[in-house]
């Protein structure tokens, strides 16, 4: 039994071996922290930016705009950034494996949010509109100031949801050579022959992201509608 | 630019290829969805249980698998097991993870919707001589599927694209069929035709859970 015990934290636990890769690891985490940042940042700005502009209702460049948004709704993540990074090169642009992840999952995260945002706007009744506007307000005022707080206190608990999903996807990286945590713990995997490594990254990312679940937990009772 | 992503001589020679990675995306998804509803099933009724013995563990659960990405725990499973001498392969790694994963979510989604049905209905149903099961299986459950039902449907979504990380675990799913092509090819055209595929495939259900989703808000 103890013998047992002992050859499971040998092959699961090595200390040495983790101690060896602890650095490898860490900037693994540093990858991460940057690409998810980029990704949520560029990813709803743009996404706001898109809700905005099909608040002008502006037919054609509605539907653009649709069309976008379903794709990217469509698309699995991981298909976006295998085209990104494959195909791109043979129209002579070789994005590097770290620009794929973040330009494609930021597009997703772009779709996602800007329908969040949309059916938070639209929430609105109309006759708020019409309403703000006759005190006088400007389409940009009664947007800034009547209809976005609403709105975004519609959109809060989803919007979280939907951030963890895509940032978590910052593993899908490894797939195109992005050094992040999955991809550092992966490749100290086949070096040392040990998983130990792989225990590690799989801890690095609770570390990372369970104090981000709890809060979106958090968030969603505390932005809930009251029924 | 044609040429390079929609070469109709690689679009013909690869079809067959990319066509089989369909079909397993297909198959892939109908083993995996019913499988994560029915560990979304088990949570959920068991999350009905208030007390606290279970509802923290249950909570610990679920919250692992929402902070943990779905492809750490497949390569974990794929590529970690084996050092304890259990080799699983990766179709049998994607079902598990998906299971496990996909199981956490629809078990949030499917609490919420018992949740949502008022605690009267159960004495209601009780007292009109149905069992406790009988009353959750026959009077709770129809009404919490149909008051989630965008909800499952959006995150159903979800699972079938999630099925392309069975790519990563050389699963024959249609993104690893796709790559298989476009490296035969040296040519991205079949990774724009998977891509094509995925749209014509699931674009109905965006569009459906758009106008779900619509309604549900002008119904507020």
């Amino acid at each position: 039994m103890r013998g047992d015990w002992a050859r499971f934290t040998d092959t699961f636990l090595n200390a040495k071996v983790m101690h060896k890769y602890l650095p490898d690891i860490l900037s693994g985490v540093v990858v991460t922290i940057e690409l998810a940042f980029l990704i949520v940042v560029t990813g709803i700005a743009a996404g706001l930016a898109l809700a905005l502009l099909r608040s002008l209702a502006i037919r054609p460049l509605n539907w653009l705009i649709v069309v976008i948004v379903d794709l990217f709704r469509s698309l699995p993540p991981l298909v976006v950034i295998v085209l990104i990074y494959f195909g791109l090169p043979s129209v002579g642009l070789s994005p590097s494996g770290f620009v794929s992840t973040w330009l494609s999952l930021a597009f997703v995260l772009m779709a996602f949010s800007e329908e969040i945002f949309w059916a938070g706007i639209t929430s609105v009744d109309r006759g708020q509109w019409e309403a703000a506007r006759s005190t006088g307000l400007s389409f940009g005022q009664t947007l800034m100031s009547v209809v976005l707080p609403q709105a975004f206190r519609l959109t809060i608990p989803p919007l979280t949801n939907r951030t963890i999903a895509i940032t978590k996807g910052t593993a899908l990286g490894t797939v195109v050579a992005v050094t992040e945590i999955l991809g550092q713990a992966s490749s100290a995997m086949s070096n040392s022959y040990n998983p130990s490594p792989l225990i590690m990254g799989a801890a690095a990312y609770l570390v990372l992201f369970f104090p981000v679940v709890v809060a979106a937990r958090w968030v969603e009772t505390k932005f809930a509608w009251k029924r | 630019m044609i040429q390079s992503f929609f070469n109709p001589e690689i679009i013909v020679a690869s079809w067959p290829i990319v066509r089989a990675g369909l079909l397993n995306t297909v198959l892939l998804s109908l083993l995996v969805v019913p499988l994560g509803l029915v560990g979304g099933l088990m949570l959920a009724l068991l999350a009905s249980v208030k007390h606290p013995v279970v509802r923290w563990p249950l909570m610990a659960w679920v919250d692992f698998f929402r902070a943990f990405p779905p492809l750490v725990l497949l390569i974990l499973l794929f590529a970690g097991l084996p050092f304890a001498g259990l080799e699983l392969g990766g179709f049998v790694c994607v079902a598990i993870a998906f299971f496990l994963n996909t199981g956490a979510y629809y078990g949030e989604i499917l609490r919420a919707g018992i949740d949502s049905v008022p605690a009267g209905q159960i004495e209601a149903a009780r007292s009109t001589g149905l069992s406790r099961l009988q009353a959750i299986a026959y009077v709770v459950l129809p009404q919490a599927v149909r008051n989630v039902l965008p909800d499952l449907l959006s995150n159903t979504l979800e699972v079938v694209k999630l099925t392309s990380l069975g790519s990563v675990v050389a699963v024959p799913e249609l993104l690893y069929q796709a790559r298989q092509a476009q490296s035969l090819t040296y040519n991205p055209t079949p990774l724009v035709v998977a891509a094509i595929v995925y749209f014509l495939m699931l674009w109905p259900v965006v569009r459906l859970l758009s106008r779900l989703e619509n309604r549900a808000l002008a119904g507020r």
